[in-house]
Parts: C-alpha cells; sequence; structure tokens
C-alpha cells in the first residue's frame, strides 16, 4: 500500500471521528455518531496491518507482513476478552466507573507507546521529538493514576470525601517541580533511567491530584482526564508521523476540555474550585453525628394518601433509586398516579446519579416516556404549584445549603427548588448525607416526610396503599 | 512531516473539537465523554506501530501491554457507549407511540 493512500485512509478514519462528536452531540444522531466513530476507528486499526511505517532509529521500513505480528495479534484477542465482557455486563449505575477505568487505560497505553518509542529514538531524534515523548510520558501517567483514584472513589473502595493532609498542597507542588525537573532531565540526558523515574514521579502525581477532590466533583475530573489523555494521543501522533493520532487526539482533547467545562458549569462549580479547592478548605468536621434532631417520619399509607389527593406530584430520582434497582417500581407509581389524573412530572438535575445526564440513561433503562423528563430549569418554576415533590434517593441535588450555606462544598450548585413544593417526601434508607457528606435542613423541615427504607420496597408499598384507596 | 502543516492540522482540529461540542445538551454529558474516551484508544494504531518497531523482549512486552490496553479503551468505550445510547433509541420509540 502506498503512504499516500495509508494517509488518506488515515484522514478518512479522522473525519469519522468529527462526525461522531457532531452527532453524539444530539439525542436523535448519537447512537448512529457512536457506530461512525467505531467504525472509523476499526479501519484504521485494519490498515495499521497492511503498511509499515519507517522505523525511527534510521532504518528502511521492511516488508510486510508487520514484525511480532502473531504477538500483536494475540494481545489484541486478550484487549478484546477483557473489554467486550466489561462493556457489556457492567450494570448503568456502575458506568461511570467504567468510562473512568477506559480513560485510564487508554492513558496507561499512550505512556506506554511514548515510554517505547522513547526507548527506540536514535541519535538523530529531534528535541519536538523528545519533548512531545516527556510529555506523553507524564500526561498519560496522569491520566492513568488519576483515574484509577476516580474509579476507586466511584467504586466506593475509598472515601468520597476530599482527602486533604496537613501540608498537602506542599507536597503536591513539591512533586510537580520535581516533574518538571525530571522532564528537563529527560529531555537533556536521553537515559532511560531518568525517564523511569519521571513515569513514577508522573504516577505519583496523578494519585495526589485526584485524591483531594470531593466524591461530587469526581465526573468533572474524568472529563478532564479524558482530554488530557485525547492530547497525548495528539502528542504521540506527532512522534509516530500519525495524522490521524494527530486529529483524533487534539479532538478528544479540545471536546474534552468544553465538555469539562459545560459539566462545571451545569453543576455551578468553578473548573479551578474544583480542582484546587480542597487545597485552601480546612479538612472537615465530620458532621455532629451524636445530635439527634426530630424529623417527621411517615408510613407508606400516609404516602399514599398524600399523593391520592395531589394534583401535581413532581419526583425527583437520585442516585439511591437506581443502587435499589427501584426505576421500573417508580415507574408503575407514575403511571397509577397519572391513570388517577394526577399530573406526574419527574424533575431531572444535569447531575443526578454519578455523572451528568447519567439518571437519564438509568430511567430510559425503565422504559420511562421520555416527555415526562423535565429538566431543572423546566421544573423549577413549577415548584410553587406542586402538591408533592417525592425524592427518591436523592440529597445534595435539592440540598438547600447549596443556596444558604457559603463554604459548604456545593454552595453555588443549583439545585431543584423542591422546598417550594407544598409537601416533600423523601423516600431515604437513613439519616446518613448524601455523595458529597453534607448535611440537609430540609429533612427537618415541617413540611417534610420521610420514607424509611430500602426505595424499591417502599414504593412498592406506597403502589399498593394507593392502588387500595 | 512539515512542522508547520502538523501545527496546522493541530490547531484546525482544536476548533473543530470546540465547535461540534458547543451546545450539547447535559442529558448527553454521559455518552459524550464515553464516546470522547473510546475515540482515544485509537492510540491502539500507535501500539501496533511500536510493537512492529520493538528491538527487544522488554520493549516488544511493553507494547503488547499498550496493545492490550488501548484495545479495551477502544472497544470497550463504543460497546458501552452503544448500550448508553440503546436506551435512549428504545425511549424515543416510546415516545414516538
Amino acid at each position: 500500500m502506498s503512504s499516500t493512500l495509508y494517509d488518506l485512509i488515515g484522514l478518512a478514519a479522522g473525519v469519522c471521528f468529527i462526525l461522531a462528536l457532531k452527532g453524539l452531540s444530539h439525542p436523535k444522531t448519537a447512537r448512529r455518531g457512536n457506530l461512525i466513530g467505531a467504525f472509523g476507528a476499526t479501519v484504521a486499526t485494519l490498515v495499521v496491518f497492511l503498511y509499515v511505517t519507517k522505523p525511527k532509529d534510521g532504518s528502511p521500513a521492511h516488508s510486510l507482513p508487520l514484525h511480532n505480528l502473531g504477538w500483536i495479534l494475540g494481545a489484541i484477542a486478550v484487549g478484546l476478552a477483557i473489554g467486550v465482557p466489561a462493556a457489556r455486563k457492567v450494570q448503568m449505575t456502575q458506568m461511570p466507573q467504567l468510562v473512568a477505568l477506559f480513560n485510564g487505560v487508554g492513558g496507561g497505553a499512550a505512556a506506554l507507546v511514548a515510554i517505547v518509542e522513547y526507548l527506540n529514538l536514535g541519535a538523530d531524534a529531534t528535541t519536538a521529538e523528545v519533548i512531545f515523548t516527556v510529555f506523553t510520558v507524564v500526561v498519560g501517567c496522569v491520566s492513568f493514576s488519576g483515574s484509577i483514584i476516580t474509579f476507586m472513589k466511584l467504586q466506593e473502595l475509598m472515601t468520597t470525601r476530599p482527602v486533604v493532609f496537613p501540608g498537602g498542597r506542599f507536597v503536591i507542588a513539591a512533586t510537580l517541580a520535581a516533574v518538571l525537573g525530571v522532564s528537563g532531565w529527560v529531555v537533556a540526558a536521553l537515559g532511560t533511567t531518568p525517564l523511569l523515574v519521571l513515569a513514577a514521579l508522573s504516577l505519583l502525581f496523578g494519585i495526589l491530584f485526584v485524591l483531594p477532590v470531593g466524591g461530587a466533583d469526581v465526573p468533572i475530573v474524568i472529563s478532564l482526564l479524558n482530554a488530557f489523555t485525547g492530547l497525548t494521543v495528539a502528542a504521540s501522533g506527532y512522534v509516530l508521523n500519525s495524522t490521524l493520532l494527530i486529529i483524533a487526539g487534539t479532538l478528544v482533547g479540545a471536546s474534552g476540555t468544553i465538555l469539562t467545562r459545560l459539566m462545571a458549569d451545569a453543576m455551578g462549580r468553578s473548573l479551578f474550585g474544583t480542582l484546587f479547592g480542597a487545597f485552601t478548605a480546612k479538612p472537615q468536621d465530620v458532621a455532629a453525628a451524636g445530635e439527634e434532631r426530630p424529623v417527621r417520619s411517615g408510613s407508606p399509607d400516609d404516602v399514599a394518601i398524600l399523593l391520592n389527593y395531589a394534583r401535581r406530584v413532581v419526583i425527583v430520582p437520585g442516585f439511591g433509586l437506581a443502587v435499589a434497582q427501584a426505576q421500573h417500581t417508580v415507574r408503575e407509581l407514575a403511571d397509577l398516579m397519572i391513570s388517577k389524573g394526577i399530573d406526574v412530572a419527574y424533575g431531572i438535575h444535569p447531575v443526578a446519579g454519578r455523572m451528568p445526564g447519567h439518571m437519564n440513561v438509568l430511567l430510559a433503562e425503565a422504559n420511562v416516556p421520555y416527555d415526562q423528563l423535565a429538566e431543572m430549569d423546566e421544573v423549577n418554576p413549577t415548584f410553587g404549584q406542586t402538591d408533592v415533590a417525592i425524592v427518591i434517593g436523592a440529597n445534595d441535588v435539592v440540598n438547600p445549603a447549596a443556596k444558604t450555606t457559603p463554604g459548604c462544598p456545593i454552595y453555588g450548585m443549583p439545585i431543584l427548588e423542591v422546598s417550594n413544593a407544598a409537601n416533600v417526601i423523601f423516600l431515604k434508607r437513613s439519616m446518613r448525607p448524601g455523595f458529597a457528606g453534607i448535611e440537609n435542613e430540609l429533612l427537618y423541615d415541617p413540611k417534610t416526610m420521610l420514607l424509611f427504607g430500602d426505595a424499591k420496597a417502599s414504593l412498592t408499598k406506597v403502589v399498593s396503599a394507593l392502588k387500595a384507596l | 512531516m512539515e512542522p508547520m502543516a502538523i501545527v496546522s492540522i493541530f490547531v484546525l482540529a482544536v476548533f473543530v473539537g470546540f465547535e461540534v461540542v458547543s451546545k450539547v445538551s447535559s442529558t448527553l454529558h454521559t455518552p459524550l465523554m464515553s464516546g470522547a474516551n473510546a475515540i482515544h484508544g485509537v492510540i491502539l494504531v500507535g501500539a501496533i506501530i511500536v510493537a512492529d518497531h520493538s528491538h527487544t523482549n522488554l520493549e516488544l512486552g511493553l507494547s503488547l501491554a499498550a496493545i492490550v490496553l488501548a484495545t479495551i479503551n477502544m472497544v470497550g468505550g463504543f460497546v458501552v457507549t452503544d448500550r448508553m445510547l440503546e436506551m435512549f433509541k428504545g425511549k424515543k420509540k416510546e415516545a414516538d407511540k
């Protein structure tokens, strides 16, 4: 295959990726967009087997087939055997973790490619090539270890609260300085040992960088690391002389940056505050646990009676709903209320669940009709005319502290203003605070009724009580 | 490749990347992140190229590890994005009825 044809096919794959991102930005074309992207990536991968690129060490390109072909195919088979079942079997509630993990391994792959390429760089390597290689190793390693930490936070293998330790910011600053210093050393000295030291330091920096980020902000960080990985791929493209990698990597880097900003906006956070807020915050005291305050708890029958005489009900689903696998039961309840002539809507916070848009995916899985889902800006003005707001397994997204308590971790985040409804019902497992770890004053409000227990069991009881009325 | 050509490609790709996702609703943030994530799995191409260039067992071992990781990223990413979007599609049909 001629090099022109090879480059043209690479360009076509790059165009596929642009169309993929374009398609993914609109609900109607999203699935097709993803398939176009997959098609482009498949073609790009197949074509590599038909064309031998010239090695960096100056030796001429050998003839087909590729060296180590058996090993390469074997490694792809291993990757397929791990990646496909993981992607097919993961529960929708655990998807944010999986995306974090996939992003991490992508960053790891880019870093490994750069390390091998570095070992292969001959004496005639240009300074630019060395700098791009070093950049890929650093950012790829940060993306890898940072993503692993976000995975552990989301999977709750470690605390979801910001991890802040005394002098933490100095340790982080020192690590960053060391990373930059060693980068200079690698560029100047061209040795294997400095490169490995650099990789280790970068991994450490990735961990330290993500540890202080609070649980609720983790999606923003995943998106940012995703953009980082994109940039490493673009830098690899420069070193490997591949237009395709430059286009694909830059696209992901740019769109990932915009997406990160959009997400931060939806959560009412500044990107800077998210990343560096924990450095300035004092380690928080765990909310005074001993203090018992009166709450009004009700029975499923009380809830059913309240609903039966309501004209308008807004359901606010949160991650707790998904954990209890109660999406289908909540739809049953909504259908029953609609059949009784009650106006029902779902109020969806942009970051309900664990990631922006996550709740829409979860409710779609339960076949909740699209027209019943109302976005925050749409539903907030209607709470004044709402008789009952049912908050199911959500907490932070309705917490008035976001408006009233400057300095609390979610301050400034737009919330669903359920406190404007005539009655508020919380379905909760316990009085434990939400993912962000903040007390919710609304729970103690006189117009709030709490129904404790597993969301699915509680909803089932409410449904049968409502049927009996 | 000419450095100027590379810089041009880079700058244009940045603007295209900004443009295509500038007006996306929050509903699609998760699938979009996941899809973009799958696209950078195309580093698989780079991993295969360096595996071809490997001279030593160390280099080959590292490249093969990169191939495994990149394949997981790329294929897993597209599959999981499709699974998410499939549900959106089902919802659309229901709304059309």
